[in-house]
């Protein structure tokens, strides 16, 4: 089974079509939502965790495709400035996906994107500003 | 076996003095004992890196033509408000001060994402600021308002002044309520969600020298990456409190006021800091050296995480309403172990000091000594110890006479 996180961008046209239902039932896919928000602009934002197999997997993403929801993949939606960073450790203790974690051995800190689920709590906690979510 | 500072400058300058870190002397000391490594060792190096509020610079702008009388008026750095009530063209620029027209707390939590500090780091980093000022105008002084971009490469002095930094050790901080709070030790999470300290333990300078034996007014040090001194002890400085039985306080105590030329120093070194609700500062890294004058000296540098306590206190209620109750104690190698125990609930810890950044600086400054870059400085007073008797004082509540 494979797994991967994406980021989905509905337009307001599809803000009210139950595609999480569609994407379970029709295409047997495990759904883990992790954020959900419709912006004021009336977009709907779902971060989510995919899992199925390969076949299934396709099938789910050429759903989302034709129906017109734009897909990315999380990852590359999390900065981490590491020259803003001093290696404090605030965001460790917050972060809720252990994305940020401390080497208890230098007390560095270290970032896993694949990890993170984009839930911004380290983003106002950082006292230098070096994590950014772009959405 | 006794030496002088002065002894340990002249092998500084024959580059065979021996430099060790805070950190390494630890093992040094349990491998061959005190009075081996007391031969042996010349020096100690500590650091610290961490968010120090009473923190600001003071720069001369030089005068413009036709002059203006800033002393007095109003002037701003990035828009950022500086003390005018100097001489007509200095002015003191605080880590903690926040544009006249930021939101502040009025949507809370307020964002505070630019302010003194970093205004420091900015001119610390050379690039270009904007002074905006206004003034009443004088027959020496005519002019009325000037808006003009300075460069601290070209201006007269700019000199990091630090009222209080370099506390010798911090409480930790949590929160007993149901609701989150924002802290100048961060952002606490209701019922005990997290607990944040605040100090670099084993390598922090004034817990390896708990009496102030060494470090004293005139100390060199290592200031955001240049040159400082100790000028005097900090505000707040309170050598009474509780102490362990090594001499080390368990609760914050000591705490030193340190100048240094600000054009040598650097933004690796120096960083505007944002809390969320709270405010702006600006985080300092402090290095101090401690010459190994006697076996005694030494035994205090060897002080690890687990032997320095420090106090659990409440933010929603204790800190905010000056009550003395403690949650009880924790010692550092505890608190970096990620978790600590309060009140039978595991909960996880976090850092605001960076324990990194300090070992960088107990390593640069020990590379600066060992090249003979650095040399050490007999102090010309002491810091107030314990025998001083002072002792922290409150404010009072007391009504205001009319005339």
């Amino acid at each position: 089974m494979s797994k991967k996180r994406i980021v989905l961008t509905f337009p307001g046209r599809l803000v009210d079509q139950p595609i999480t239902y569609h994407l379970i039932k029709d295409h047997n896919l495990i759904v883990n939502i992790l954020r959900a928000n419709v912006t004021p602009k009336e977009e709907g934002r779902l971060v989510i965790e995919l899992g199925g197999n390969k076949k299934d997997m396709e099938s789910g993403m050429n759903y989302l495709n034709e129906i017109g929801v734009h897909v990315q993949p999380l990852t590359q939606e999390v900065v981490w400035h590491k020259d803003r960073c001093t290696q404090c450790t605030a965001c460790v203790s917050i972060c809720p996906s252990s994305a940020f974690v401390v080497n208890r051995n230098d007390m560095s800190v270290s970032f896993r994107k694949e990890k993170c689920i984009a839930c911004e709590l380290c983003i106002p906690i950082c006292p230098y500003r070096a994590v950014e979510v772009h959405f | 076996m006794t030496r002088t500072i002065a002894e340990i400058n002249e092998k500084i300058k024959k580059g065979k003095a021996v430099v060790v870190t805070a950190e390494e002397i630890i093992d040094i000391v349990k491998e061959k004992g005190t009075k081996k490594a007391v031969c042996e060792i010349d020096v100690v190096t500590t650091g610290t890196f961490g968010p120090m509020c009473s923190s600001g610079a003071y720069l001369n702008l030089g005068h413009s033509k036709p002059r203006v009388k800033i002393g007095g008026g109003k002037a701003y750095l990035n828009n950022v408000p500086v003390y005018t009530g100097i001489a007509a063209v200095d002015v003191y620029l605080g880590a903690t001060a926040i544009p006249d027209d930021d939101p502040r707390n009025t949507v809370f939590p307020g964002e505070f994402r630019y302010g003194g500090g970093h205004v420091i780091e900015e001119l610390a980093a050379g690039k270009d600021v904007k002074l905006t000022a206004t003034a009443y105008g004088t027959d020496c002084y005519p002019r009325k308002s000037i808006e003009t971009t300075i460069n601290i490469k070209e201006i007269n002095e700019a000199v990091l002044f630090n009222p209080r930094n370099s506390y010798q050790n911090y409480n930790v901080a949590v929160n007993l309520s149901d609701r989150v709070i924002y802290t100048y030790m961060g952002t606490l999470q209701p019922k005990l969600g997290n607990a944040n300290y605040c100090s670099a333990g084993q390598l922090s300078p004034l817990l390896n020298d708990p009496y102030y034996k060494t470090i004293g007014i005139g100390t060199r040090i290592f200031m955001g990456g240049g040159i400082g001194y100790i000028v005097w002890n900090g505000t707040q400085h309170n050598p009474s409190v509780s102490r362990s039985e090594n001499g080390v306080p368990r609760a914050p105590a000591g705490t030193i006021a340190v100048i240094g030329d600000l054009k040598q120093m650097s933004p690796n070194w120096l960083r505007g800091t944002t809390f969320t609700g709270y405010g702006v500062t600006l985080t300092v890294g402090i290095g101090i050296p401690i010459p190994i004058l006697n076996e005694e000296i030494l035994k205090y540098t060897t002080v690890r995480d687990k032997d320095i306590f420090t106090q659990i206190v409440d933010y929603s209620d204790a800190y905010p309403q000056r009550k003395p109750d403690t949650l009880g104690e924790v010692n550092y190698a505890e608190l970096k172990s990620g978790k600590i125990n309060v009140k039978g609930k595991e909960v996880k810890t976090a850092g605001l000091s960076s324990y990194a950044k300090a070992r960088e600086i107990a390593e640069t400054l020990k590379g600066l000594i060992k090249k003979g870059d650095f040399l050490l400085t007999e102090p010309v007073a002491a810091l107030p110890s314990v025998e001083s008797g002072i002792t922290f004082k409150p404010m009072p509540s007391k009504p205001v006479k009319k005339k």
